[in-house]
């Protein structure tokens, strides 16, 4: 097996709780209370533990981060040990007093998302009225001099909106924005159906995206994040497990990505009980999936096992109960069916906005 | 880059930052979403790349820095580089 890699990034979880309601959001379907979050103590104590390890880049998120009272004293913390710190926030609860003390606690950089370019829609994607906050917040990030970053998640409601969608960010000033097509996972995969979009949808917003490159390309960065779902072969997920980052959860679960702890087979360790370098280089859990010896046929004598790593092993556990499967979203998968059938599915049905299962707040 | 770029002052690319890491003794580019490891040399141009110095004031000093002449189309080349990946601007 090869030596241990150090981690680059670490995701902050702090918070479960959030305002929105997003049917594709990204936390699990079971949600952390505030009683069970890391208080700040400890929080400050995983950013100290993080610098040591040589983590770099700390990613504020939740939830809805701002829902933390502590978030300037944890920012100022991570950039006093010299972390690059972005937040990634809904943008609601952003007053302009927060975002001053933002950017003066350090921030490097804020991502913002939106989920449509209409109010009507984006809110009823939401499932709260956010649109005109996020608008205000926009405006605000700018005001602190911090430089806007923008993410939507695409999915079958607004990916015919693409252009739309650009040219909004554009207006509010945004310098990038990443057009994430929507990965499914837990709440995501409990609204596949009202979400993931028909193949001529995708070409057709493929064709929306060379264009708004052409007519916003000079002024915003664009970054297409693919549907897996539409590959022949999966993504490289988090460049492999246990390789280049982690995730603390708000309860100080540690996890390999955010997703992992759909995956029921593995118990994973906290904070509370062990320090996070053991965690990140001795845990059986960060090591389950490390190198290749654990990787069952077909990825095992697979030419593409050092390009894919065999894909998402939440992906594997999800769709098959196996997360030493490979990810079904290959061709070479036994059960590339099950992704088959799901686009099938998406080809012949019409699910309406209405159906959303929509996340706790 | 062509030879009158040498007036150019190129600066990182905001919100980039640079960072010394302890941890992999190495120079770190750090980006939103990225962070690029770099090797001495290219850590040790992007440093100076602060919107104050001009390229041929990076060559100079980079050239007494590793006591050796004749860095100009290196250095320039990597700073082209740089500029069309989005680092310095």
């Amino acid at each position: 097996m090869r030596p241990v890699s150090l981690p680059y990034a670490l995701t902050a979880e702090l918070t479960h709780r959030c305002p929105l309601r997003c049917p594709y959001c990204s936390n699990p379907v079971e949600l952390q209370k505030r009683e069970n979050e890391l208080p700040t103590d400890m929080w400050l104590n995983v950013l100290e533990q993080a610098s040591e390890l040589g983590v770099a880049q700390i990613h504020f998120t939740g939830g809805e981060p701002l829902l933390r009272p502590d978030l300037e004293l944890l920012v100022r913390r991570a950039r006093e040990l010299d972390l690059y710190v972005n937040l990634i926030t809904s943008g609601v609860g952003l007053t302009d007093q927060r975002a001053s003390q933002l950017a003066e606690a350090g921030v490097d950089s804020i991502q913002l998302s939106v989920q449509a370019a209409s109010a009507e829609l984006a809110d009823s994607i939401a499932g709260f009225p956010a649109h005109e906050l996020k608008r205000q917040a926009a405006r605000r990030i700018r005001a602190a001099g911090l430089p806007l970053h923008m993410n939507v998640v695409l999915h079958r409601a607004n990916l015919h909106l693409l252009e739309d969608i650009v040219e909004l960010c554009a207006s509010w000033g945004a310098e990038r924005l990443e057009l994430a097509n929507a990965q499914y996972y837990g709440w995501a995969l409990r609204n596949i159906r009202q979400l993931l979009p028909r193949r001529e949808q995708l070409q057709e917003a493929e064709a929306a995206y060379a264009r708004a490159q052409e007519r916003f390309g000079h002024r915003i960065e664009l970054l297409w994040i693919l549907p897996d779902y539409y590959e022949e072969f999966p993504k490289p997920c988090m460049g492999g497990w246990g390789q280049l980052s982690l995730t603390v959860a708000p309860d100080g679960r540690v996890l390999p990505c955010t997703a992992a702890s759909d995956i029921r087979t593995l118990s994973f360790e906290n904070v509370k009980e062990r320090e996070l370098a053991w965690i990140w280089r001795d845990s059986p859990s960060f090591n389950a999936y490390r190198g290749y010896d654990w990787m069952p046929e077909p990825c095992r004598s697979c030419e593409r096992r050092e390009l894919d790593y065999g894909g998402c092993r939440c992906q594997a556990f999800l769709l098959t109960g196996d997360a030493r499967a490979a990810d079904p979203v290959c061709v070479r998968s036994p059960h590339r069916g099950i992704v088959a059938d799901r686009v099938h599915a998406a080809a012949h049905g019409d699910a309406g906005l209405s159906a959303y299962s929509y996340r706790g707040r | 880059m062509s030879s009158r770029a040498l007036s150019e002052r190129p600066r990182l690319r905001s919100p980039g930052r640079m960072k010394y890491d302890k941890a992999r003794q190495t120079e770190l580019l750090l980006l939103p979403e990225r962070v690029v490891e770099l090797n001495e040399a290219a850590g040790a141009i992007l440093r100076l790349c602060d919107g104050q110095r001009t390229i041929a004031q990076m060559i100079g000093e980079l050239e007494t820095k590793y006591g050796q002449s004749g860095l100009e189309n290196d250095i320039v080349e990597f700073l082209a580089a740089s500029a069309e990946r989005g680092w310095i601007e």
